[in-house]
């Protein structure tokens, strides 16, 4: 679970019975909201301390994710890496257009400070009410009594903030971060494609995900500016084992043997970086793919059963692996078809090349020729993307039968620095410091 | 234009309303208790019965004693228009009326119609004490107030070679003559706004008519000319008609702009309203449609923004000088950006938007949000 990513109890904040007003029951007065401001998050945090105990007292048996409970921001690892899944996403990639990095470092500052009071359900900056009537408030309030709902923010650097002449960051590039290379099939658009700086904003509520996209934004104008962002609405991944694998677009389980998140030696080995892995600022940090996969789900759909399930190598029903009665069964990878998607992703098949998938089925309106804009938004987090991803995809890419019915429209690939300790730390403090 | 007029900036709140000159018999009940301010008027003075009077409903009784006609105003200190009365002829009297809140006020005689006129101070006591400003604040007003006149007064001269060009049938010169004819009011465009009547009839877009209002009968303004021109490429005799109209509209604009109310977080809001009319009316070409010289208005809207701005940084600079930083900073990138769009920058002749990219207009579309967040905190930095 997320909470082992997490060393620190300063962001526990209002914990699960409160609301993004920071109070247990309706709207904030103008002295509450001006005051959190005014004394930044520990504030928030003790004002909602009465709540935290409510809970812990009473409702410990509400499961974490109906009860729409706060997640720690602050740990070795981000949050929303390990963390348990959430329901929604909203996925944002930036350009970095400031060419000053005291601007950008003062923004990833500025980030951190609204992510920790956003993931405790606290507006950002002044509030979204009360402040002065002359000015904007400085959050946009479409969050307001809402919950936390597990919301987790979670940044990325792209290949282009270590580029030469920028932010004098050539020489931190690691290795690990290599320029994903075009695999067989790609159709790449560039406008859904790449991107300086990646926020992964997870969430069980859409609202509080897209508001904490919208806030970072907002935040980043004249330093920042959005290239590309993809909403999420359907979990197709898990890291609670204990679970069901949440369904695909095309019907199936797919990623059943996800790694979990509360197996630390599996985390430690596959997503982690290590302190020994080059760049020793990355070390508890981990590197993220986003792929953009268009599903051709109408073609999809009118194939035969059989096929669908000679193409997955598992059984629509349960998805469990050809010949297996269970979806978390180990796969005998020889009883599929050579081309059979789960036999050609499988660790064995790839040198025990192994991912963390975070993935979301999309549904981005309509192609323009009367089918669904539908697929998934892929996301996989790894220690060494060339001993991940590329690993894998040289594989699928290649002869995966899926690819029939798949097409990777959009790619970008980012460094995901180590979590944020406490309120004095900030996203990126050790690549710039 | 604006499709939904949310005007920051309303129409005079102090509503002048003027009356009839009045017969002797009014004249003698003035000098009863009834709070009346005499003001006699000659070619070289103008004296105030007195200085000091309730505020409520105040009345001027005003005689022109002088040779030449004259003009009188009610004039709050940073020289805005509380009521006026012109065209006053020796030997003949009139009362102005207004409604008018505790704080100074000016009484100007204009003997001759021209000038700054001979002013006397005045003051309005009791309850409802007007909000008293800076002396700061009182002379970016002022001087935007200025600006705001000279916009209008430039902009007519160019509207009439636009609207002679119409007339005149004369197809080249006026599709040449349009853009140009428009800076003015785009440059000032939220104060005119503010007069809720002149907007939709000089400035409508065809999808921004009421319903039940008919296209070819009840479209006027620069942007049906716009689709005859550049459109339909053709000029008709209804063309020409309302050619004159609009120079009729715009009149009464001139007419009107010294009225408004402006205060420093009004300009403030209207820079910030000039920045959201070119995210969503010209990075998408919305506004100018037919000609594409979407990035003449664009330079328009912030170059009246910046001289908002310009003229707020002294108290702006004082309240929060990180914002004023960022302002000037941002201000200068996008004008460097837009100079790319024009080989002379010492003109208007911009590069069409039909030809400018996808990528162009993100990169236009960024500029103007870099630009547009930090300028929204504007009114706030100049309220404090």
């Amino acid at each position: 679970m997320s909470e082992e990513t997490s060393s620190s109890t300063g962001a526990e904040g209002p914990g699960d019975g409160s609301t993004r007003d920071g109070s247990t029951t309706g709207a904030p007065s103008r002295r509450a909201v001006l005051g959190w401001g005014g004394a930044g998050l520990a504030l928030g945090a003790a004002a909602a301390g009465g709540s935290v105990a409510a809970l812990r007292g009473g409702t410990e048996t509400v499961p974490a994710g109906m009860s729409g409970a706060a997640v720690p921001f602050h740990g070795a690892h981000q949050a929303g890496i390990a963390s348990a899944v959430q329901d929604r996403l909203h996925f944002a990639a930036f350009d970095v257009t400031t060419k000053d990095r005291a601007a950008l470092v003062r923004l990833l500052k500025d980030w951190t400070r609204a992510a920790e009071r956003m993931t405790a359900g606290l507006p950002v900056g002044e509030g979204a009410v009360g402040g002065l009537p002359e000015a904007p408030p400085d959050d946009t309030g479409e969050a307001l009594g809402l919950k936390p709902n597990r919301l987790t923010l979670t940044i990325g650097f792209g290949p282009g903030l270590f580029a030469k002449d920028r932010f004098g960051l050539e020489d931190r590039r690691p290795e690990a971060l290599v320029d994903l290379e075009q695999f067989p099939g790609d159709n790449l658009d560039p406008a859904r494609s790449g991107g300086d700086l990646c926020v992964q904003a997870c969430a069980d509520d859409p609202q509080v995900a897209v508001h904490a996209i919208r806030q970072l934004a907002r935040i980043g104008f004249g330093k920042t500016a959005m290239r590309w962002s993809q909403l999420g609405f359907g979990k197709t991944s898990s890291t609670t084992p204990d679970q069901q694998t949440p369904r695909n677009m095309m019907g199936f389980k797919d990623g059943t043997r996800n790694i979990s998140g509360t197996d630390t030696a599996a985390l430690d080995r596959h997503v982690w970086v290590g302190g020994g892995d080059g760049a020793d600022w990355m070390t508890g940090g981990s590197y993220l793919v986003a792929r953009r996969i268009r599903m051709h789900i109408e073609t999809w759909d009118r194939t035969p059963l059989q096929e669908q399930e000679d193409i997955f190598g598992r059984d629509k029903a349960e998805g469990a692996p050809v010949g297996k009665p269970k979806e978390h069964d180990a796969p005998f990878l020889k009883a599929m078809k050579p081309d059979a998607h789960v036999r050609l992703a499988h660790p064995d098949s790839n040198d025990g090349a192994t991912i963390l998938r975070r993935g979301y089925s999309f549904t981005d309106g309509t192609d323009g020729l009367g089918r669904l804009d539908a697929g998934l938004f892929f996301l996989a987090y790894q220690r060494d993307v060339r001993k991940g991803f590329v690993r894998i995809q040289r594989a699928l890419s290649k002869n995966d039968s899926l690819n029939e019915y798949i097409q990777h429209v959009g790619s970008a690939v980012f460094a995901v620095p180590p979590g944020v300790r406490d309120t004095d730390d900030w996203w990126g403090r050790t690549l710039f410091s | 234009m604006r499709p939904v007029r949310l005007s920051v900036l309303t129409a005079a709140a102090v509503v002048a309303a003027l009356t009839a000159v009045t017969g002797c018999a009014e004249k003698s009940d003035s000098a009863g208790g009834d709070g009346a301010i005499h003001v006699t008027a000659t070619d070289t003075a103008c004296e105030v019965s007195k200085k000091d009077f309730p505020a409520g409903k105040a009345t001027i009784e005003v005689e022109n004693k002088g040779a030449k006609v004259t003009e009188l105003y009610l004039l709050f200190p940073d020289g805005r228009i509380v009521a006026e009365r012109e065209n006053i002829g020796p030997g003949t009297k009139a009362t102005i009326t207004a409604e008018i809140k505790a704080g100074d006020y000016e009484i100007a005689c204009k003997p001759g119609m021209k000038g700054d006129g001979i002013r006397q101070q005045v003051k309005a006591t009791g309850s409802g004490a007007a909000e008293k400003r800076s002396p700061e604040a009182d002379a970016a007003v002022s001087a935007y107030r200025t600006y705001v006149q000279e916009q209008a007064d430039e902009t007519l001269p160019k509207a009439q070679a636009f609207a002679d060009a119409v007339k005149a049938g004369d197809l080249e010169a006026a599709k040449k003559a349009y853009a140009l004819s428009r800076i003015g009011w785009e440059r000032t465009e939220p104060v005119a706004e503010s007069f809720g009547d002149i907007d939709p009839k000089v400035d409508v877009r065809e999808d921004g008519l009421e319903a039940g209002q008919d296209p070819a009968k009840d479209w006027t303004g620069w942007h049906r000319l716009e689709k005859s021109l550049f459109q339909d490429g053709k000029i008709t005799d209804q063309d020409k008609k309302l050619a004159d109209t609009l120079m009729a509209d715009l009149t009464d604009w001139q007419k009107k702009v010294g009225q408004a109310e402006i205060t420093p977080t009004s300009m403030a809001n209207g820079a910030k309203e000039l920045l959201d009319e070119v995210a969503t009316g010209k990075v998408t070409g919305e506004e100018e449609r037919y000609s594409h010289t979407d990035l003449v208005d664009f330079k328009a809207n912030v170059e009246g923004a910046q001289k908002a701005y310009e003229l707020l940084k002294p108290i702006a600079s004082k309240n929060d000088p990180a914002l004023a930083a960022e302002l000037d900073k941002q201000f200068a990138s996008m004008n460097t950006l837009l100079d790319k769009y024009r080989a002379d920058k010492a003109s208007y002749e911009f590069q069409s938007y039909e030809s400018v990219k996808e990528d162009q207009r993100k990169e236009l579309s960024d500029a103007v949000s870099a630009l547009g967040e930090p300028l929204s905190k504007l009114a706030a930095a100049v309220a404090k």
